[in-house]
């Protein structure tokens, strides 16, 4: 990745800024790192917007329940546990 | 809902019902898990099926020192590790792939198009009930060792020390790997809705 101009300055720019959503909700950035990434959001509706869906996006993904298990594998899993057990004794 | 640990004693105390639950609870995330492993569904299935059956088996000697789903999606990985082809597990951080199309921004790096709003629709076809169907087709598009990472750590909730342990892959691996997914997957969801405009 080419740098950017401002890279070498102090202040990030918006493409810099969407790199660094994870690890700022990791809370793996350093302290300055931190500020310099909420100095950026507080004067960015738009990066703004993007760490909002960022968290939007894990949390419909933590809202997924998993699937019904069909009747047919229900009856395969009690089985199983039936099979295991009859082995134990 | 009842915890993991509710369903481990009664487990231990030998009840078949508890077995069920915790199947439903885990199959298909360990499915889902297992397809990123081996190549194909019918090998995966397989390998799941291995796994209940060393649950089963290890049940009595599991000390808690870990969760219970941590020691289950161990199992699973182990056995799919054996059973799947995959040689290497580092990632090569030094490919670049950002999490934005780098032509969505100007010269100087601000935004040229700017993200698009999608969280209330998504929410309103969430709760309609319409959407889940669709977060697991796109989580199936992930590479697969961003999708084990994204299944793990958001769909699961495990922690990252967790999810580590259980995919033998170092904290920046890990990190990369779900910001990487991640952004994928909120880009899917930009894609979604402004389709629906």
């Amino acid at each position: 990745m080419r740098l950017l101009p401002a890279f070498r300055s102090r202040d990030l720019v918006c493409q810099q800024a969407v790199e660094l959503v994870t690890d700022y909700l990791e809370g793996t950035l350093s302290r300055s790192a931190r500020r310099r990434f909420e100095a950026h959001l507080a004067g960015c509706s738009h990066c703004t917007e993007y760490l909002a869906q960022m968290r939007e996006t894990i949390g419909l993904t933590g809202r997924l329940a998993p699937e019904d298990l069909s009747p047919q594998m229900r009856d395969e899993f009690v089985e199983l546990y039936r099979r295991w057990k009859s082995e134990q004794q | 809902m009842e915890s993991d640990g509710e369903l481990l004693l009664r487990l231990r105390s030998g009840d078949e019902r508890a077995f069920v639950s915790l199947v439903q609870r885990y199959h298909e995330p360990m499915l889902r898990l297992a397809v990123s492993f081996v190549p194909s569904r019918a090998v995966a299935e397989e390998v799941v099926q291995d796994t209940w059956l060393a649950v089963l088996r290890g049940l009595q000697g599991f000390e808690g020192r870990s969760t219970l789903k941590t020691w289950l999606f161990r199992i699973l990985v182990n056995q799919a590790r054996t059973t799947g082809t995959r040689e290497s597990r580092t990632v090569p951080i030094a490919d670049p792939e950002p999490a934005v199309d780098p032509s969505r921004f100007d010269a100087s790096g601000g935004w040229a198009d700017p993200p698009e709003h999608w969280i209330e629709a998504a929410e309103g076809r969430m709760e309609a009930g319409k959407l889940a169907d669709r977060i697991r087709a796109w989580m199936d598009e992930l590479p697969a060792r961003q999708r084990e990472v994204v299944i793990l750590r958001d769909v699961e909730e495990m922690s990252s020390e967790e999810v580590c342990a259980v995919l033998a892959i170092t904290d920046v691996n890990q990190r990369v790997l779900l910001h990487r997914g991640r952004s994928r997957l909120r880009q899917m969801f930009e894609d979604e809705f402004r389709e629906v405009r």
